[in-house]
């Protein structure tokens, strides 16, 4: 499978996916720390993928995207943004409101 | 002002009919010896009215296109409208700090 084909896959089947630098625990980067911070306020689970260990797709998001930084946050395939309008969307509220509107159904109904 | 901020701002101001700017460079509180690497930017801007914050951001990293691969590492961006930049009584958001790394 080539990279765009895996990043349409996980854009696909993860409803809160944020590509970002390093891990949830261990971000390595001021942006990606604020914005995985920003997140796990929101008290949902999401998927991540560490774009550090994935140099394919840190070289092959940002055209995909048209967005030519890290983190990005993507809910249910849509691109939401960066660690700025992330910020933004969280002290507004928003962002929690997208999040929880974002939970997989099944989950709701276990 | 250095170079990179100038051709930053020459790319983004008059296509984007910015009617107020702030660029601080903010590369000093990150790692590695850039001088020129992390920048901060306000647009406020009335093309932005009726656009969502990908779309207002994608506008403008179209414009500043190459500058954002090299030199230019991370350049935390805040597009307002007149009216939302007025609401926020013209104050600019700080940007997230640092951590090294890549």
């Amino acid at each position: 499978m080539d990279t765009v084909d895996t990043i349409k896959q996980q854009i696909e089947s993860n409803a809160i996916l944020l590509y970002m630098k390093g891990t949830p625990k261990f971000p390595q980067c001021g942006f990606s720390s604020q914005t995985v911070q920003n997140l796990m306020n929101c008290g949902e689970r999401f998927a991540f993928v560490n774009i550090l260990e994935h140099p394919d797709i840190r070289a092959e998001l940002p055209k995909y995207a048209n967005w030519p930084t890290f983190p990005q946050l993507w809910i249910n395939g849509e691109l939401i943004g960066g660690c700025d309008i992330i910020t933004e969307l969280s002290q507004t509220g928003e962002l929690a409101e997208m999040v929880s509107a974002a939970v997989p159904a099944e989950a709701d109904a276990e | 002002m250095d170079t990179t901020a100038q051709k930053l701002l020459e790319s983004v101001l008059l296509p984007l009919k910015v009617i107020h700017h702030q660029l601080d460079n903010d590369s000093h509180k990150h790692s590695g010896s850039a001088t020129d690497s992390h920048y901060n930017l306000v647009l406020v801007s009335q093309e932005f009215e009726g656009l969502g914050l990908v779309k207002r951001h994608q506008q403008v990293y179209a414009l500043v296109g190459a500058l954002m691969s090299n030199p230019i590492h991370a350049l935390a961006l805040h597009c307002y409208t007149p009216d939302q930049w007025q609401a926020r009584q013209a104050k600019m958001p700080p940007t997230a700090p640092c951590m090294g790394g890549s």
